[in-house]
């Protein structure tokens, strides 16, 4: 599969026959791939497909079974990660590794080698920073950044130190969409120069918006190696999960003519120092429509997701369940009333690892019917964790396996299925589909939809603009612990969305 | 090529079975070295000790004696430690139970007749919770560890004791030894059979066993704890109160403890004296986990460790080797048992370069 770029040049990276097992999975399985000077080239594939094993082969972090690495023409043995920061070799992981504590300038140098020059230093990051177009201030504490500033930071950090193949793993999931577009013109910049980037996705839209070339994975082989631009959408899904991708069916909702879920002055820290102070965050969901709450992770999601479930308290507010004041109730009174909740950690949160599918459905049964007179009804509770495993297409080996040996896709559609069988007349998701096939996602949204259109109130949480948009028929951006006003559906664009997120919708 | 630990990717029924059974063979075999390399012959001994005491129906019934207290203790601590309560106290707990009890048998009214063995039971269980109750009050109020609460209120009721018996408990008519005078006879259980001194304390045993498997096996409350130790942020998730674990789990404890300490003053000891138990307490944790927080394993696990007591005895008497050969054998099981249980679930490989 020779290709023009090819041709005329020694690859950047060439990886040949690439094979890693780890015990009972084939991550990777002969993987083939080339890497010009200067493209920008898009591993894209699912959740599982087996890209992040590739990187760290990449990176060093791990070695491959059998295959060969060769970088600039020469073979790589088994390298190091330090060694592959010596070969120009960098990685942007999703989560930063940044001290909070410490200004942009001593976060850089301590990784760089050599004595630390700080003033010195501060010239050369600003310089940096303006070539390519980077807003970085070397002074400012990393804490008082956003996440979209640390990220870049955190590619700054790899440009000091000249590099000739940077590697980037699902940049854009901390960004706002405005973040992104700034983001691909630095890239494009940073290529330009040279450079070669690795770019790993799941989102068809921003390869085809970014990359010259594109090598699909699949269940750890090679599915395709195209040019993003000019191949379709749909043949792209169609390599990355084997068929187009599925649309869900969003019937006109009907609603409650009262809030289900209402919540007025939610304000403070429900987590000691820790998370993100609410202010003042005032809800209003009503039984049969889906609600959304956009906005990336950490500007109090999980705060005010924890405050509604009763696992948090709030220092100030009020909050009220089909009518009748909550905000003194516990979880497991909540729940009993007709609560029900999806969190975004599946396991060791919304299951238990070390316990059986049907003991993990007792975990939130126990409100319908699973327990009588103080004794656990086993019988039943089996019978209803194999009819969650049926109606969801979890692939387990039955009501008996371990929550733990299930993966993160098939154990959310377990939690969702557990929690849908108790009927919830309000319903509370987190992150509906972190970690979930294209297939797998489309059915969880549809059932969310479902449960909505039964005449439940839903409020969903999630970092995925086209999921809200999707499937919500309003969505408010919570951003910096505010919430903005309530974008009806037709409404809801990702720039409007994206204002909010960034705060200049508040200003109007 | 360096050592490396990894999980194993799944933990087989069997291994997990085989486990206390390897480690209790090990404790054998090193055991056995042990006598050889003191100049001993190492199956001789191991026979004195380990098969000879229940060669007779005295040495069996001895080992029911030693069994019960163990058992008793074992199966309430498994109810905390199932849900991460981790009460090393038991044996302060007995203490204060076996207190409580003589309290009420030697300063009870006369004339209660049947009436003064049911309250000494009930003083001994509700002082068993309270000692307990201090650990989780603590606990629950203010996060200490119960670990050190425990364990320091063990040395707390043994100094109490000591004061009891050599001071205003002490038995006028004791020629100035640390002991009470002993229970009167409706405070004293009599024994199963004249000729031994196995009292009913034995099914009382086997009754608690049984409410440890229905507790464990079918319970609400068993599950919830279960759930709070195994994913302590799923319990808050879905509500289960963590307080309430810790009271049940403590509360629980104590009493099993308590009322051990019931049945000795009841039974084989009669009266209080400045030892009360050869470590029932401490050697019940023990016989939890060798038998794997489960009602079956707790009573093979109870019978196992109460041999070791017979077992330092007899060797003691038949070669003159110090009874305290008993502590050594526990402490070989625990080290060993603690060893098959890390290999049950993890393993070490060798890593390329």
């Amino acid at each position: 599969m020779a290709t023009a770029i090819d041709e005329g040049m020694t690859p950047r990276l060439e990886l040949r026959d690439i094979s890693k097992a780890y015990p009972g999975v084939v991550a990777n399985d002969a993987i083939t791939l080339s890497v010009a000077p200067g493209e920008i080239h898009a591993i894209l594939g699912e959740n599982g497909a087996g890209k992040s094993t590739l990187m760290k082969i990449i990176y060093g972090a791990t070695s491959p079974d059998r295959g060969e690495i060769r970088y600039d023409g020469r073979v790589l043995g088994h390298h190091s990660p330090a060694q592959a920061r010596a070969l120009g070799i960098e990685m942007v992981y999703q989560h930063f590794s940044l001290f909070e504590t410490a200004t942009v300038a001593e976060n850089i140098a301590l990784c760089l080698p050599g004595r630390m020059d700080l003033p010195a230093l501060s010239a050369r990051i600003a310089e940096t920073a303006a070539r390519y177009g980077l807003s970085v201030e070397p002074g400012r504490l990393v804490a008082d950044l956003s996440m979209g500033e640390r990220q870049q930071v955190e590619i700054l950090r790899c440009l000091m130190r000249d590099p000739r193949l940077l590697i980037l793993d699902e940049p854009t999931s901390v960004l706002a969409p405005q973040a992104v577009e700034q983001l691909f013109t630095v890239l494009r910049r940073i290529a330009a120069g040279g450079c070669s980037i690795i770019y790993i996705s799941h989102k068809l839209d921003e390869v085809r918006a970014l990359c010259q070339r594109a090598t699909v994975l699949r269940g750890g082989r090679v599915t395709g190696s195209t040019d993003p631009r000019t191949a379709s959408a749909h043949d792209l899904a169609v390599m990355m999960i084997g068929s187009d991708l599925p649309v869900t069916d969003h019937p006109p909702a009907s609603l409650t003519p009262a809030p289900l879920l209402s919540v007025q002055g939610l304000s403070g820290r429900p987590f000691g120092a820790q998370g993100r102070a609410l202010d003042g965050i005032a809800l209003d969901l009503f039984g049969g429509e889906i609600v959304g709450i956009a906005g990336v992770s950490g500007n109090g999601q999980s705060e005010l997701a924890a405050c509604l479930s009763g696992e948090a308290a709030a220092p100030a507010g009020r909050m009220a369940l089909l009518g009748q004041d909550m905000t003194g109730l516990r979880a497991d009174q909540r729940r009993r009333r007709g609560l029900a909740y999806v969190p975004e950690e599946r396991l060791g949160r919304g299951a238990v690892p070390g316990h059986t599918l049907t003991q993990n459905t007792l975990l939130t049964g126990y409100t319908a019917g699973l327990v009588r007179h103080g004794l656990a009804r086993y019988a039943q509770a089996r019978a209803r964790a194999a009819a969650i495993i049926s109606r969801f297409s979890v692939k387990a080996e039955g009501p008996q396996a371990l929550a733990s040996s299930l993966s993160g896709g098939n154990l959310q559609k377990f939690i969702l299925g557990r929690e849908l069988a108790l009927d919830p007349k309000v319903l509370i998701v987190a992150q509906p589909t972190w970690g979930v096939d294209v297939g797998a996602a489309a059915f969880i949204r549809q059932r969310i939809i479902d449960q909505s259109r039964r005449g439940a109130a839903v409020l969903v949480f999630s970092e995925e603009l086209e999921e809200l948009i999707e499937i919500c028929d309003r969505i408010h951006v919570l951003s910096e612990g505010r919430l903005s006003p309530s974008i009806p559906r037709g409404e809801a664009t990702k720039s409007r969305l994206g204002s909010y997120m960034t705060g200049v919708g508040r200003m109007h | 090529m360096a050592l490396r630990i990894e999980p194993r990717r799944e933990v087989t029924w069997a291994a997990r079975l085989l486990a206390p059974i390897a480690a209790v063979l090990l404790t054998l075999v090193f055991g056995g070295a042990l006598f050889w390399t003191l100049g001993f012959d190492p199956l001789a001994t191991l026979y004195a000790f380990f098969i000879g005491p229940v060669t007779g129906l005295y040495g069996l019934t001895e080992l029911l004696v030693k069994a019960v207290p163990l058992i008793i203790i074992a199966a309430g601590l498994s109810v905390g430690f199932r849900a991460n309560i981790w009460n090393i106290g038991a044996e302060g707990q007995l203490t204060m139970g076996a207190i409580a009890a003589a309290g009420v048998g030697l300063f009870a009214p006369q004339g209660l007749h049947g009436l003064l063995l049911p309250l000494m039971f009930l003083a001994a269980l509700l002082a068993g919770m309270a000692w307990a109750g201090i650990a989780a009050f603590l606990r629950a109020r203010f996060g200490t560890n119960e670990i050190l609460v425990t364990l320091m209120l063990t040395y707390i009721a043994g100094l109490l004791l000591s004061w009891l018996v050599r001071g205003p408990w002490r038995d006028p008519m004791g020629f100035n030894f640390p002991q009470t005078a002993l229970m009167p006879p409706a405070g004293t259980l009599s024994p199963l059979d004249p000729r031994f001194r196995v009292t009913a304390s034995v099914w009382f045993a086997l009754l608690v066993l049984g409410l440890l498997w229905l507790f464990v096996s079918r319970s609400f409350a068993g599950y919830r704890l279960a759930v709070g130790g195994a994913a302590p942020r799923a319990a808050r998730y879905v509500g289960f109160s963590e307080k309430g674990a810790i009271w049940t789990g403590l509360l629980v404890g104590g009493a099993a403890a308590g009322v051990a300490g019931f049945y000795e003053v009841a039974g084989p000891l009669g009266q209080l004296s400045a030892v009360i138990s050869p470590g029932y307490g401490f050697t019940a944790i023990i016989v939890a986990f060798v038998g794997r927080l489960h009602p079956a394993g707790i009573l093979l696990g109870g019978l196992f460790l109460a041999l070791t007591y017979v077992g330092g005895e007899a060797v003691q008497v038949s070669f003159g080797i110090p009874a305290h050969i008993t502590r050594v054998f526990q402490g070989l099981l625990l080290f060993f048992l603690l060893a098959s249980e890390f290999f049950t679930s993890w393993r070490i490989t060798r890593s390329g370069a």
